[in-house]
């Protein structure tokens, strides 16, 4: 039976309840919304670019505590990166929380507390939201994104 | 004097006949293990379970009676067809409809409201007319109003609700004008489980010459309703919240309205001659039944319409008000909860939000604990945004729970508290 503190680790609940980087940026040169029609969880990812290199990350919007800690601790992980690197460790984010880890969640560092979200699948997409909105602001994509 | 004590002993025993007990062993799915736990059943405004009668009625129906209605000449044919129209029958004195002919058989409320848009509506709604609803309406009574309106050019106009959940009456009165063709109300909320004040909002639309479309999913599971009471033109409802099967329901239409509408979909059955010049439509209510019917369906609504009369409608509205106040109270003092939806007049519905954890988060905490409530908008998002609020935790009732399932939902609640402190 899956374990409700290993969902709700204290770290994600800790980002939950303080999310770090949660501002929009004046100078953002990317951009994008991202929206989960099941729950209503609703983000905005700014993005300053130099480059192919993330140099500021910001976002905004309200969603659940699995939503809100992921986008949190994404900025985290993904600002300083380029476009290819940040693709990647969101390639090795969606395999942990879907199950499908190769036992590399070394290279993902504090993300790999939500490897407990692969017990919970329909929480996947809470985990994922921020992240599918990231990357669709790397790519430019001026549309809304959604998990639905 | 014997007499004298005779009295008070009979009201005992029918007050007491209520056995909630008893009535949870008619409903296989409740003795569910989740997760460890057993299964506390909050969700039956998406569906309600479904008694022994109902399942073992579907199987009997194709174990004993499948075969095409209003066909054959053969013994099955004929069987079908008459358990068929019986259960028209009893649809149409469930709801009090003034004849059988009134009630079409759909696949649920959804099927119920597109047909009267797309064939009353199409008819008699023009460009710059307008159609009335209100905010606190389900998408399915939103937007098959919507498609109308964009197609005829002509004007949606929303009914607002206060901050109890109520729609705003002198509101609906401005609103309602010599262009409003149509009024399309829930009678419960489904999001909220505010009850309008149907008789006098369908009283106030004749007046101004609109015809009231009732959708009726939240309302017959838990109240008697007489649509010719209500003054009702439609009236929309699904058998699967009221303990029938899914992908069955019926809309009840006053029959003058029916005849002069046009058919919607055309087949099989709703004809009585075709040629390729001229078909000849056939006769309400067949001539919006286009097609094989799902007969087993019907089957499995008829018998939960027994089963609902069996209990007694008012002894299941009863106990589920009593369910519904005693949540009010003891959720409603817990710290951190804030109920939405506090209309005077409700039904089922307990809808909230608490401060610490958002709705889905609540959800997956309750449910490990066997708690299956609804998290989200209720495909009510409007609904949402007038309470500036993304989703919320709904539990509702329905005549198999019982308080203590209210009081684990209490200690379930408390839990999130604890994983959020």
């Amino acid at each position: 039976m899956p374990e409700l503190r290993d969902l709700y680790q204290e770290v994600i609940l800790e980002h939950s309840k303080a999310p770090r980087n949660y501002k929009a940026l004046a100078g953002a040169n990317h951009k994008a919304e991202g929206y989960n029609p099941l729950c209503g969880d609703r983000f905005t990812v700014y993005l300053e670019m130099d480059g192919d290199r993330i140099r500021e990350i910001g976002f905004q919007g309200a969603g659940c505590a699995i939503s809100k800690a992921s986008a949190s601790m994404m900025t985290q992980s993904v600002k300083g990166k380029t476009k290819e690197e940040a693709e990647k460790i969101f390639h090795r984010f969606h395999e942990l929380v879907t199950g499908h880890s190769h036992g590399d969640e070394a290279e993902l560092g504090k993300l790999a507390v939500f490897s407990g979200v692969s017990e919970f699948p329909v929480r996947v997409k809470c985990a994922t939201l921020a992240w599918h909105t990231l990357e669709a602001a790397l790519e430019g994509k001026q549309e809304k994104v959604s998990t639905e | 004097m014997s007499a004298a004590t005779a009295v008070p002993i009979r009201e005992k025993t029918s007050a007491t006949s209520f056995d909630v007990e008893r009535i949870r062993k008619d409903f296989p799915i409740l003795q569910t293990k989740v997760h460890g736990h057993p299964l506390v059943y909050l969700d039956n405004a998406a569906t309600a379970q479904k008694p022994q009668a109902v399942i073992d009625a579907l199987v009997r129906y194709y174990e004993n009676e499948n075969a095409n209605i209003h066909r054959g000449v053969h013994y099955l044919s004929q069987l079908a067809t008459e358990e068929f129209e019986k259960a028209r029958a009893l649809v149409r004195a469930f709801v009090n409809a003034a004849r059988a002919s009134e009630i079409i058989f759909t696949r649920g409320t959804t099927e119920a409201l597109n047909l009267v848009a797309q064939t009353y509506g199409r008819a008699n709604v023009s460009a710059r007319d307008e159609v009335l609803i209100t905010a606190l309406e389900h998408h399915s009574n939103i937007v098959p109003w919507q498609l109308l309106c964009a197609e005829k050019g002509a004007k949606l106009q929303v009914v607002p609700i206060s901050d109890a959940g109520e729609v705003l009456v002198e509101e609906y009165a401005t609103l309602l004008g010599p262009k409003t063709k149509i009024v399309a109300i829930a009678h419960v909320s489904n999001a909220l489980g505010t009850i309008n004040p149907l008789e006098q909002m369908i009283a106030m639309a004749h007046e101004r010459g609109a015809v009231v479309v009732v959708d009726g999913a939240q309302a017959v599971p838990h109240l008697k309703v007489d649509v010719q009471a209500l003054g009702a033109d439609f009236y929309a409802f699904s058998g699967h919240k009221m303990y029938g099967p899914t992908g069955i329901g019926a809309l009840y239409g006053k029959q003058a309205l029916l005849e002069a509408m046009p058919p919607w979909q055309g087949g099989g059955d709703m004809i009585s001659s075709v040629t390729f010049k001229k078909t000849t439509y056939n006769k309400v209510p067949h001539k919006f039944e286009a097609g094989t019917p799902d007969m087993a369906g019907v089957a499995g609504l008829k018998a939960a319409i027994e089963y609902m009369n069996g209990i007694g409608i008012e002894k299941i509205a009863a106990h589920e008000h009593d369910l519904l106040e005693y949540a009010t109270e003891v959720i409603g003092a817990l710290p951190g909860v804030r109920l939405i939806g506090t209309a005077r007049e409700k039904a089922s519905v307990l809808s909230f939000v608490l401060e610490e954890a958002h709705p889905h988060d609540i959800g997956t905490i309750l449910d490990q604990q066997g708690i299956a409530v609804r998290t989200g908008h209720h495909c009510a998002q409007p609904v949402m945004e007038r309470f500036q609020i993304p989703a919320t935790v709904r539990a509702s009732f329905a005549v198999y729970n019982t308080k203590s399932e209210v009081d684990a939902l209490a200690r379930g609640i408390r839990k999130v508290r604890e994983v959020f402190a």
